[in-house]
């Protein structure tokens, strides 16, 4: 790096471009872990019954498991379309 | 008391049979008799880099089979004394590593031959030979590059081993795991084109064991057939044997993680 490269604007290094997507990867690869095998499935199912009386898209329904002391907590939202919730 | 380790990192390719063959290396040059096991079965690779392969007559699968006994399957290491090799076999598919076999080995080991340490070479993925590789482990040793796909996999791996041991399954809590970073550059994280040490140990968020420098001995020792540990000159041998040092409960200062400084002059002018 010479006197005049620090002139110039500084460009994001890509090793820090690296670390922020990993983070962020991880951070939901987490948040998924650990959790009972049947949630994709689950997922799915109650897309489908969803389905039978309103036309959601695939990733409108969103279920997160989270544990907090002693219990879990299923959270489960759909996003309905906004000519169906009217 | 027999302490079996499982040199981990779901990525292939980052170092793990370069791992376990040093840690197996470095601990019986210490006095430890160990055993190191190579769990790729379909694709054995240990025996090449511990320079056994034209002694292999029997393999892991072998011994879990009952073809033999446990002291005719490994190989005593010709350089290093208490230093024993159980090679993977290249014929069978995974599907002969049972968890009754698996442990039978581990008994045999440990009763029969009363090692001290069992290093686990587990093969990449996280299918069956690295879930055995893994599952009666006491103590990991995850094995990551500076790089993106090697760093997920071993996040994915750390809780693999949180929750697939014997120790997680009987409610033990998870057993120690600790990070291993190769091929490490430290010109390259200086200029910002690789993760640092720091960064890839804040997203594990485990213990450091060791850093070892991207290294031209690592290919040389391979090409010999002698684990770079025994390269006693080269970076990488010392690294490794600062790792052991540091496996085995020393507080040893981290080696090879900067570069040589430029002077003002080189700083200024250079490129």
């Amino acid at each position: 790096m010479s006197i005049f490269s620090y002139l110039l604007p500084k460009k994001q290094s890509s090793a820090s471009v690296a670390k922020e997507r990993l983070q962020i990867i991880v951070a939901r690869e987490r948040s998924t872990r650990g959790g009972p095998d049947y949630l994709p499935q689950l997922q799915e199912e109650l897309l489908q019954v969803v389905r039978k009386y309103v036309p959601v898209d695939q990733d409108a329904v969103n279920i997160q498991l989270d544990r907090e002391s002693g219990c879990e907590i299923l959270e489960l939202n759909i996003t309905l379309p906004e000519e169906a919730a009217q | 008391m027999t302490k079996i380790v499982v040199v981990t990192s779901g990525k292939g390719g980052v170092g793990k049979t370069t791992t376990s063959a040093a840690l197996a290396t470095g601990l019986a040059l210490r006095g430890f008799k160990t055993t190191v096991i190579d769990f790729d079965v379909g694709l054995r690779n240990l025996d090449l880099i511990m320079g056994c392969e034209r002694r292999v007559v029997y393999d892991l699968v072998n011994v879990i089979n009952g073809d033999a006994n446990i002291k005719q399957a490994v190989i005593k290491d010709k350089k290093v004394d208490n230093l024993f090799i159980l090679p993977a076999s290249q014929t069978r598919d995974k599907d002969a590593l049972s968890q009754e076999g698996v442990e039978g080995v581990f008994r045999a080991l440990r009763e029969d031959m009363e090692m001290d340490y069992i290093i686990c070479d587990s093969p990449a993925g996280i299918e069956k030979g690295a879930l055995m590789a893994a599952y009666f482990a006491d103590e990991a040793v995850v094995v990551t590059n500076p790089e993106v796909s090697s760093v997920r996999d071993s996040d994915r791996m750390i809780g693999i081993l949180a929750s697939k041991t014997r120790h997680a399954e009987e409610g033990k809590g998870d057993i120690p795991a600790r990070l291993l970073l190769t091929r490490y550059s430290p010109e390259r994280v200086e200029k910002g084109e690789m993760l640092s040490v720091e960064d890839v140990q804040e997203i594990l968020a485990i213990e450091l064991l060791g850093v070892i420098p991207e290294s031209q001995a690592v290919l040389n020792a391979s090409n010999a057939g002698s684990p770079v540990i025994l390269d006693t000159d080269s970076d990488a041998g010392q690294a490794y044997s600062d790792a052991v040092a540091r496996f085995l409960g020393d507080q040893l200062p981290h080696r090879f993680t900067t570069s040589n400084k430029k002077g003002l002059f080189g700083r200024l002018f250079g490129g």
